[in-house]
């Protein structure tokens, strides 16, 4: 930005940065590795915990700045990761001429614009579902919680129409399948793609809101509202286009999940909505970094106690949910409100 | 040219069931500095807010250069009245905490990536901490230097009329004296401005016109040298005892 340098650097102080909650994935990750005992099992538990925290965090990120910037609790952004991963389907069973085929690129371009038609269909639908569902309950957080419940429930049951009701299986494209052997350690080949596209959204993200007046304009909505209007932008229409993105980021963790799941029901983003929640509230409402701290932790935690003691994985989570919020109770990088 | 800037008349302001403003009337005279004042509770925070938009007016009608901007049958959008030219400084300072100060400046500059370089130096120039500080987050700063931030964001681009809501509150003596200053030059840029004010030492020093509200009302507009002269007057409508004055 160039008002950044519009002022020589002498006499200008610097702050220090919060970085304890950066720690905290690779602390315990390296806590694990004692327990897990085997090395070659740890590198593949943790690769897979990071590509489960990426596509977490894809998924999560769009709900925690609709949370933060409108105080919207939407209960039905999990009907958005399902319908990315039927669409998925849908869109890879037209490109079997690319997911066939045995080369990396085409597969990748099939994986691509699979991403991308699902990203556009349900970033219409979210347009759709924040005029219809959301715009008549701003600032009502009990019709929220009912209205959305209800287009939840709804938007599970059309899936169902236009999908049919069984579980689907969503076929990774020829060179994505299998894995690679590092040294004893075997890494399924799709994880390094999630992790890959989670790193690009991560970058993404980061441009839009350290280099972009839009990015600026939703950090500074998601603290104080009010005062974005009367420096004279519309928040609304802000809020939209953050709703719109949000749904579409949705669309592509539900990409992500199914490729990662493989087995798709309508209902699977409604279940990967509990890990969700937790993320947003230990990362801190409204905080994109928060979330990434916090989709990594949740990932870490779930995969190695899945391992480990596979009756506590989920409740592991709401454990880690609790020490954070003992430590940080508005979580790891709370958004200081006005 | 005897227009008004701003004018309210009988403007009355419900919050859910409680009515705050029972018929305020005011006129903002351009390039003038008119200090509202009144008692705790009067309603000088719900009038600046009325006149913004964050809270409508329920009766009464609001000008801004003869054009209807809020109250009866008219109700334009808060971001729409800061289009119109108002820049507002809330009594909490409104700053965005986790932004730095570099970052609440460019939010400032609407339609622009940057706060114009020569403002910037003139802004520097009265609050030299905004410099020192650029890149801090403006959560870090003192009480003061918020303040200070603040008034340097509504200042980032020429705006017709200031709202400035208490900026002294809560400030050290020493600082108090800084921000005395800088308004003084503000005024004699000859900015409108409209400075809800209880530290009457400040207001006195800087306000051309006085405007008292109480319960809501109106009750005593005349320039502030009038006011100033008459201690029995301050004692009646503010409720100021000599001790005030030093």
């Amino acid at each position: 930005m160039n008002a950044h340098t519009v002022i020589a650097d002498n006499h200008i102080a610097h702050p220090r940065r919060d970085i304890v909650p950066l720690l905290l994935p690779p602390l315990v990750a390296l806590l694990a590795l004692p327990m897990v005992g085997s090395f070659g099992t740890w590198v593949t538990l943790t690769a897979t915990a990071l590509a489960m925290g990426m596509i977490i965090f894809v998924a999560a990120s769009g709900l925690t700045l609709v949370f933060g910037l409108m105080d919207v609790i939407n209960f039905a952004h999990g009907v958005f990761l399902s319908m990315g991963a039927f669409l998925a389907i849908s869109t890879l069973a037209l490109l079997t001429d690319w997911t066939a085929v045995d080369s990396l690129w085409r597969n990748v371009a099939a994986l691509c614009v699979t991403a991308i038609v699902a990203m556009c269909i349900v970033g219409v639908v979210g347009l759709l579902y924040e005029r219809i569902f959301v715009r008549p309950v701003y600032g009502d957080h009990l019709k929220q919680i009912l209205i959305t419940m209800g287009g939840m429930i709804i938007g599970e049951e059309l899936i169902k129409v236009v999908w049919g009701i069984q579980t689907l299986s969503l076929r990774m494209p020829a060179t994505l399948q299998g894995f690679f052997m590092v040294g004893d350690a075997a890494i399924e080949k799709y994880r390094i793609l999630a992790i890959v596209v989670g790193l690009l959204v991560l970058a993404g993200m980061k441009w839009l809101f350290d280099y972009t007046k839009i990015g600026l304009l939703i950090r500074a909505g998601v603290q104080n509202r009010e005062m974005v209007e009367s420096l004279g932008y519309r928040v609304r229409h802000l809020f939209i286009f953050v709703f719109v993105a949000g749904a579409a980021l949705g669309g592509l963790g539900g990409v992500l999940w199914g490729l990662f799941q493989q087995n798709i029901s309508a209902h699977m983003g409604t279940q990967l909505m509990e890990l969700i929640f937790i993320v947003v509230i230990v990362g801190g409402l409204g905080s994109i970094g928060g979330c990434f701290i916090g989709s990594l932790l949740v990932a870490l935690v779930f995969t190695y106690a899945g391992f480990l003691v596979p009756k506590l994985a989920l409740v592991s989570n709401l454990l880690l949910a609790l020490l954070i919020l003992i430590w940080r109770a508005q979580g790891l990088y709370p958004v200081a409100k006005r | 040219m005897n227009d008004p800037m701003l004018s309210l008349k009988d403007v009355h302001t419900h919050i859910g069931a409680y009515h705050i403003l029972h018929g305020v009337n005011l006129d903002v005279p351009r390039g003038k500095v008119t200090i509202l004042l009144g008692r705790n509770g009067a309603g000088k925070s719900t009038t600046l807010r009325t006149i913004m938009g964050l809270w409508q007016a329920s009766e009464g009608h609001i000008h801004l250069n003869g054009r209807p901007i809020g109250g009866m049958g008219i109700q334009l959008s808060t971001s729409s009245i800061a289009r119109e030219g108002i820049a507002y400084v809330p009594e909490d300072a409104g700053i965005f905490s986790d932004l730095t100060v570099a970052e609440n400046m460019i939010l400032a500059a609407r339609g622009s990536k940057t706060v114009d370089p020569q403002r910037l130096e003139w802004l520097f120039e009265l609050f030299p901490a905004m410099k020192k500080f650029w890149h801090h987050p403006a959560g870090l700063l003192s009480g003061g230097q918020k303040q200070m931030l603040a008034v340097s964001r509504a200042l980032a681009q020429p705006r017709k009329l200031l709202l400035f809501d208490e900026p002294s509150k809560g400030l050290a003596p020493a600082m108090v004296h800084n921000m005395i200053s800088a308004f003084q030059r503000l005024r004699d840029s000859d900015a409108t401005i409209l400075l809800v004010e209880q530290n009457f030492n400040f207001a006195r020093q800087l306000g051309d016109f006085a405007v008292v509200i109480e319960d809501g009302r109106t009750i005593y507009s005349a320039p502030m040298t009038e006011l100033a002269a008459d201690e029995q007057l301050q004692h009646r409508l503010l409720g100021l005892s000599a001790d005030a004055h030093h």
